[in-house]
């Protein structure tokens, strides 16, 4: 059984992220880019599944920038046993990404993809989603327990008020949330096997994909400041500030 | 335990200019001479250059002898000084020193301002390309030693221990690296180092080491109040004249402003915040006028060794040696240090290639202090030797004995000055003025908080705290009983807070470990040296960009 797993670079969760003065986007020159954390989760998944004797193979995708590499690679140095790097300068968004995914689950045929449910930078949460619709798939998402049976896997969801356990038909796609297992640290001796794992590269024109936007982007702003607390005398005072000032009762 | 171990000609710890120097200096050498050498350089941060904090003024003479065709490989060395002005301060004014009048030490005609963090990003690229192994986000931890005594490696931190030191679910043991030679280049007060230099008595015959405390904010500022290649450095207010310190702001590339303030931790009121004399120091109105209507954008602190030439322990060992700021070359009278950095770490790595060409192993580097006593980098810190000395005797009269030795005697003055330590100068805090240090007003001045926040520091909380007290009952029983926990002032972090109980009774002393900046002043200035800093989990503290 082999497992596809995408894994997008986003800026590091630890960074504080900066507006550009043009209002365009963020600024990250120079920012420090990781693994977006939810597909840390579905690499560590997949690469379990693998060390259960579950899954044979796991394959590591990126779609964007060369740099891209270093986040294949960090997914390799946890256990994914190769990397296709989709390598494109634009600006995918996820339809784009999911198009693209689309293409590489034709060529090579996974039983599952698992992806993180979203990522950190754009917070989307609809490449999972978009790919399991192009491919006709059954999708779980957000998923905090994955096992794999004989054509079924069962994936307990976190839902709202609970959880839930659904029952889907493989090939499917399966989107991780933060419960599903805690990322191992990779190690000094798997980051350098991790160096020398075949890594192949493809354009978004040998997969016949048109990755043009198809959202534009009219402003980036900071939220408001937060202006500071007041402090109330009584209950009633904070009761009429909460109806009269706040309009929130 | 059994640890995984590897092999390696040279190990190098810690990837600033220093180490990432020595690590290119080795492959060049090997390519030149046709020798296979395997060369791999570990640093604690989590990207190259992330805990790199620095000015920075740099002179280039390093750089040209290193890779002498930077320019062309994309350096970011790109903001040559246009103007120097050095200006004492008073509370209200300040005072410009005529050029004239400035010793060639504090003259940076054909110096850069750089963002060190982005020139030691580069540095590791370059290292790459060649072939050396670097791998950030593993902290050495501790020394190995052989059955000889020298020095066989190191060996990385594990990752997932919990706070109690037990193994968590994530357990990875840390791994040995084994070298025939290891080259120590934490920066400043290497937790290495120091243990380097108490096993083999590296600082016998020597002066202790004098440290300063340097905090760092790099704005945004509106196209009309920058000055690119601008080097401002100040003197004087808001510090007395009896304490050592000043502040620069160098104007960097795209509108960029590198405002910092260094304080002596020599200082004696335990009163005294550098933190808040720094944020003070941004109001004069010499200082805020290339501020104003702009916007802070990072801050962060670190220690620097300012001894100079008499406190430099003793570089080698067998196994090993001490490079860059590891082993105090930092120029304190030029306020740079990044190309002695480089010089050092290369100088170094002539040696230990040497020898490992030679088939040595794990002996006396003989040749890289041999290698430096001839070299320009010697007497450069041999000229400006007395200036840390010099200052101890107040601002006025420091400036004028080394404007003195450097004007009339041209550095090479027949006598050369002593330092002491730093830890035991704090007198009690009954015996000093409290500093009535203004309220942040949140544009141009901040608290710790909302700074440290700007550093982008994080530790996993469930591991054992990295910093270590010797005995717990010191930081009541003497610090806050005597100095009035000087701990909760010199950290630029707000690592260290004294707590009571709800009547307002029973300190105690509560560690933030996780808001820690690695910069060790708590391990230099604790009056008592009870304060131990060890290094956290690999990959975690600061991340600078472009600091």
């Amino acid at each position: 059984m082999k497992i596809l797993v995408p894994v997008k670079r986003v800026v590091d969760y630890n960074v504080k992220v900066r507006v550009k003065a043009d209002g365009t986007g963020v600024d990250i020159a120079n920012v420090k880019m990781s693994m977006n954390p939810f597909d840390e989760i579905a690499v560590e998944e997949a690469v379990r599944l693998k060390e259960a004797g579950v899954a044979t193979e796991v394959v590591a995708v990126s779609c964007g920038v060369a740099a891209c590499q270093e986040t294949i690679r960090a997914a390799m140095a946890i256990g994914a046993d190769r990397g296709i790097l989709v390598e494109s300068d634009a600006d995918l968004q996820p339809l784009a990404v999911a198009k693209l995914l689309k293409a590489l689950c034709d060529k090579e045929q996974p039983t599952v993809v698992i992806c993180g449910k979203q990522a950190i930078d754009d917070d989307s949460n609809q490449t999972g989603q978009m790919l399991a619709a192009l491919m006709g798939w059954p999708q779980a998402t957000f998923a905090s327990k994955v096992q794999l049976g004989e054509g079924v896997a069962t994936v307990m969801r976190e839902i709202d008020g609970g959880l839930e356990t659904v029952e889907i038909k493989l090939p499917a796609v399966v989107t991780t949330d933060l419960r599903l297992n805690e990322p191992r640290y990779a190690t000094l001796p798997n980051i350098m096997k991790a160096k020398k794992k075949p890594l192949d590269t493809v354009k978004p024109a040998d997969l016949g994909v048109d990755v043009a936007p198809r959202l534009a982007t009219l402003k980036v702003a900071e939220p408001p400041k937060r202006s500071a607390g007041v402090r109330v005398a009584d209950v009633a005072q904070l009761v009429d500030k909460l109806k009269n000032e706040a309009k929130v009762i | 335990m059994q640890r995984e171990s590897m092999e390696f000609d040279v190990l190098i710890v810690g990837g600033g200019p220093a180490g990432l120097a020595a690590a290119i200096r080795l492959k060049q050498l090997a390519a030149e001479k046709g020798a296979d050498i395997s060369v791999c350089l570990i640093e604690k941060a989590a990207e190259i250059g992330a805990h790199i904090l620095s000015g920075a003024v740099m002179d280039p003479r390093a750089l040209n002898e290193l890779i002498p065709d930077w320019k062309e490989l994309g350096a970011p060395v790109t903001t040559a000084v246009t103007e120097d002005r050095v200006i004492f301060l008073n509370e209200t004014g300040g005072r410009k020193v005529p050029t004239g009048l400035l010793p060639d030490c504090f003259l940076n005609h054909g110096n850069y301002i750089v963002r060190l963090g982005n020139v030691a990003k580069w540095l590791g690229e370059q290292a790459e390309a060649l072939g050396v192994e670097v791998y950030p986000g593993f902290a050495g931890a501790e020394i190995l030693y052989d059955e000889s005594g020298a020095v066989k490696g190191v060996a990385t931190g594990d990752m997932g221990v919990t706070r109690e030191g037990e193994q968590g679910p994530a357990y990875q043991p840390g791994m040995e690296l084994h070298a025939k030679y290891t080259l120590f280049a934490e920066g400043c007060r290497g937790h290495l180092g120091k243990q380097l230099e108490a096993k083999f008595n590296l600082r016998n015959g020597v002066d202790p080491q004098t440290y300063g405390i340097g905090l760092k904010e790099l704005w945004e500022v509106p196209a009309e109040r920058h000055e690119p290649g601008v080097v401002v450095h100040t003197t004087g207010w808001p510090l007395p004249s009896d304490t050592y310190g000043g502040g620069f702001v160098y104007h960097l590339e795209d509108k960029l402003v590198a405002i910092g303030y260094v304080v002596g931790l020599n200082y004696t009121n335990p009163h005294l915040s550098p933190f808040e004399e720094f944020q003070r120091y941004k109001t004069h109105p010499e200082i805020r006028k290339y501020l104003e209507g702009g916007k802070r954008l990072a801050y962060g602190a670190r220690a620097i060794a300012a001894g100079g030439l008499q406190s430099q322990p003793k570089l080698v060992f067998p196994g090993g040696a001490l490079i860059g700021d590891d082993a105090g070359f930092l120029n304190a009278a030029r306020i740079k240090g990044s190309h002695a950095a480089i010089k050092s770490g290369a100088l170094a790595a002539e040696a230990a290639f040497e020898a490992v060409t030679a088939e040595r192993s794990r002996d006396e580097l003989g040749a890289f202090p041999e290698a430096f006593k001839s070299s320009w980098l010697y007497d450069e810190l041999h000229k400006t030797r007395n200036f840390k000395p010099y200052m101890k005797k107040g601002l006025w009269m420091g400036s004028l004995l080394f404007g003195f030795d450097q004007k009339v005697f041209g550095g090479k003055a027949p006598w050369t000055l002593h330092n002491s330590s730093d830890h035991d100068k704090l007198k009690p805090a009954t015996e000093c003025a409290k500093i009535d240090y203004p309220k942040p007003d949140g544009v141009l001045t901040f608290d710790r908080l909302s700074s440290v926040f700007l550093s982008n520091t994080n530790h996993e909380e469930d591991q054992p705290c990295h910093l270590q007290l010797k005995d717990a009952s010191v930081p009541i029983a003497v610090n806050l009983a005597k100095y009035d926990a000087p701990e909760q002032r010199y950290c630029p972090a707000g690592v260290y807070e004294i707590v009571r109980d709800e009547s307002g009774q029973n300190p105690r002393l509560q560690i933030n470990a996780q808001n820690c900046v690695h910069c060790k002043t708590c391990d230099i200035k604790d009056p008592t040296q009870n304060i131990n800093w060890v290094v956290p989990q690999g990959g975690e503290g600061p991340i600078y960009q472009g600091m």
